[in-house]
């Protein structure tokens, strides 16, 4: 009860790995560690072995050959003689389009649906309500079936619009609805087009120039410059003025029925337009519930302080709620754009040629290499995860709280 | 996580393959039943009825199997498959055979390690369109929009056969046969293509069979037939015999109406005698009785039987005998003799 002097210094000996709780827990990690490198040893050799026995080898040479079908909706060039590796990476194009597409889409959803959710306005309230219930408890599968049975029960076939007195007429002479798709007419760029699109760019950024000075002013000056019209008049009035001075360099091809199809235009087809609806707005309805869980994130008093100050409720919400909100949103949005991009895999219900319907379908049946093609699938899909993860961490390491 | 469930269950595959592999006649005999892979519904080939009772010309294969090695045509599991899962199914040991209107092609047979034990109907791919189209052959399809089961040799003859008339298409993937005829029926794809004897099945479940016609070109060899895995021989000569048996009957005769008769005493013809057990020992051969043949043809007829009851020409599905007549007739049947 004195004085306490330090141990005598003991040399290890083998029996405190298990009797010294300095030394204990490395022990059994060391031994789970070696369970779990056994256990996947285990499973490696098996599966090894059981392919030699069946006199199967794991082999990607396959790839190289040519693929031998087609692809309806390709974004690079492709037939059916290039090889199961192009129409591959036709299929990851395809998988990562409707990807952005139903990403876009969703979070415009989910933020609109999340603050609506959110108002004081009982019939909105409850209709947002009843849109994220429904939607979100209903396996997204169903709703992309439904979405493309919909389209093609209801929607005309292209041959409704045959003949001097057709059942049905393009809308605005330009877009064809038909149960194949929907036909928009194509932008074609002749001589000096790029020079529209040039004015364009230097339009935009001269219209941010200019709100920034406005803003700058505002805050050195206290002068306040109107910000609406001119933003809108150096977008617009500079395009317009030198695209009709080159003379409408750019034209649209306008769809029109030939043969068994319309031709010319842009074909979005029904499978793409199923799937990414329903991904956007099953994944919308995850996305307002996070938008509404980090808007109830920020304090009362917050929108109690800014309302004080005399700000609508309007710029409460973007200058002061959102932007703290942001913090609590970010993370779990990142993970339903996994799940969305994951989700594409359903693709092939209706028919939309993702890299599931390419490599893990049509090149996995005519091939038969089932272990190396779903591999390959893994790899794509955890690469395609980590990026999106990635590219949106450096945005949410961008919004977070800076702590100085 | 996600890896070593997929290890897992890749293991677990591998597992059942391995212990499939060895003796799947002793595994069927074990087990009692018949697990035979068909087609997710092919009216005439292999579609449950009213009852929920599976019929059809592919299912009366698998039970004449059933019948010769378990003496009963009803043991039999039917395993609906499509066209993308019907070679795992077979190649992991969930099924034991597969009845499913499948090609025999080369890859198949050698690359994906699979043995066709025979050909139950010689077919080739055709199209149907609609009347109202105007299209009498398959030349005038250019720039059409086409629904395929995706998955299947007719992906790669349709392929084939535009890019060797020079022609363009739209093709639209599909799973299932039902969806295809729900596509094509809504206008969604001009044309639906398949094995022409899927499409005269497909025509028949139509409500108004005479607006559609199947065009004259058959763009492919199609010979569909029952296949087992590779390397079990024992297992592949009963599923072979068994079906040989079925078409060597018609040609001599022997149908489920007078097989009692033929079977109860040897008569004059010794080949006859043979294929029915009365004389000889080919079922103690293939590791089973001598009645073998005798359950599996009672138990729906003989091929010819088979095709009348389910597909012939007095079927909703109508299709004639045509190359899938006896070789004595002019067709392609034609079964090793039984000696």
């Amino acid at each position: 009860m004195t004085t306490l002097s330090d141990p005598p210094r003991e040399s290890f000996r083998l029996s405190m790995l298990i009797n010294d709780t300095r030394y204990r827990s490395y022990t059994f990690q060391f031994i789970a560690l070696l369970a779990v490198i056994a256990l996947f040893a285990y499973l490696g050799s098996n599966l090894m072995q059981n392919l030699r026995d069946a006199g199967l080898n794991i082999s990607y040479e396959f790839l190289g050959e040519p693929s031998g079908y087609d692809i309806n909706q390709t974004l690079i060039e492709y037939d059916s003689r290039s090889s199961h590796w192009r129409a591959s990476v036709a299929g990851i194009l395809n998988t990562l389009l409707v990807a952005f597409l139903g990403c876009i889409t969703a979070t415009v959803l989910g933020v609109v649906v999340g603050v609506l959710r959110l108002s004081k306005n009982w019939l909105v309230r409850k209709l947002m309500a009843g849109y994220v219930e429904a939607f979100r408890n209903v396996p997204v599968l169903i709703w992309i079936i439904i979405i493309f049975t919909v389209m093609t029960a209801v929607l005309p076939a292209p041959s409704a619009f045959r003949g001097d007195d057709p059942a049905r007429t393009m809308f605005l002479d330009a877009v064809a609805f038909t149960n194949r798709g929907v036909y928009v007419p194509k932008p074609v760029w002749l001589e000096g087009s790029g020079i529209v699109v040039g004015v364009f760019i230097a339009s935009v950024i001269g219209m941010f120039a200019y709100r920034r000075y406005a803003t700058k002013l505002l805050y050195d000056t206290g002068k306040l410059l109107p910000m609406g019209w001119p933003s809108l008049v150096i977008l617009i009035v500079p395009t317009l003025l030198i695209f009709f001075i080159l003379g409408r360099p750019i034209a649209l091809d306008y769809p029109a029925l030939k043969g068994f199809n319309f031709q010319g235009g842009i074909q979005i087809r029904g499978s793409l337009i199923a799937l990414w609806f329903a991904l956007a707005i099953y994944t919308g309805a995850f996305i307002a519930e996070n938008v509404r869980a980090g808007i109830l994130a920020v304090s009362k008093g917050q929108t109690e302080a800014a309302a004080s100050l005399g700000l609508r409720p309007g710029r409460i919400m973007n200058l002061v709620i959102l932007p703290q909100a942001l913090r609590v949103i970010i993370p779990p949005v990142i993970s339903q754009y996994l799940n969305l991009t994951k989700n594409s895999s359903l693709a092939i219900a209706v028919g939309y040629m993702d890299i599931t319907g390419t490599l893990g379908g049509i090149t996995l049946n005519q091939t038969g290499r089932a272990i190396e093609t779903v591999l390959l699938l893994m790899l794509f899909y955890l690469a395609i995860s980590l990026a999106i993860s990635g590219v949106m961490n450096v945005y949410n390491n961008s919004v977070k709280l800076k702590e100085r | 996580m996600k890896k070593s469930v997929f290890l897992g269950a890749l293991t677990v595959a591998g597992i059942a393959a391995g212990a499939a592999a060895a003796g799947t006649l002793d595994d069927v005999k074990a087990r009692g039943t018949l697990n035979c892979g068909v087609t997710t519904g092919l009216v005439g080939f292999a579609a449950p009825d009213a009852n929920g009772e599976w019929e059809g010309f592919d299912v009366g294969v698998c039970r004449a199997v059933a019948a010769a090695v378990l003496g009963d045509g009803s043991a039999v599991e039917f395993v609906p498959t499509t066209g993308k899962t019907r070679f795992t199914a077979l190649a992991s040991g969930e099924i034991d055979m597969l009845a499913r209107n499948t090609t025999w092609t080369f890859s198949r047979d050698v690359d994906l390690k699979f043995e066709f034990t025979g050909i139950n109907y010689y077919d080739g791919q055709g199209f149907i369109v609609p009347k109202a189209l105007g299209v009498s052959s398959a030349k005038e399809l250019s720039g059409a929009t086409i629904c395929i089961q995706t998955g299947t040799t007719t992906e790669l003859n349709l392929a084939d056969y535009f890019r060797a008339n020079n022609m363009d298409y739209e093709p639209v993937p599909i799973e299932t046969n039902a969806e295809g005829q729900q596509q094509y029926l809504a206008g969604a794809c001009d044309v639906y293509t398949t094995d022409r004897s899927g499409l005269a099945a497909t025509r028949a479940a139509f409500e108004n069979p005479g607006d559609h016609v199947i065009l004259p070109e058959t763009i492919s060899k199609e010979p569909l037939g029952p296949l087992v895995r590779h390397g079990d021989n024992e297992w592949g000569d009963v599923v072979r015999w068994t079906l040989n048996a079925l078409i060597a009957a018609e040609e001599y005769g022997v149908t489920s109406a007078n097989i009692a008769d033929m079977a109860s005493a040897p008569g004059d013809k010794p080949e006859v005698n043979r294929l029915l057990g009365t004389e000889g020992n080919l079922g103690e051969m293939l590791g089973l009785d001598a009645d073998w043949a005798v359950r599996a043809i009672s138990v729906g007829g003989n091929y010819g039987e088979l095709f009348e009851k389910n597909i012939g020409e007095n079927t909703p599905i109508g299709l004639s005998r045509g190359l899938n007549a006896q070789w004595t007739d002019g067709g392609l049947l034609y079964s090793p003799p039984f000696r």
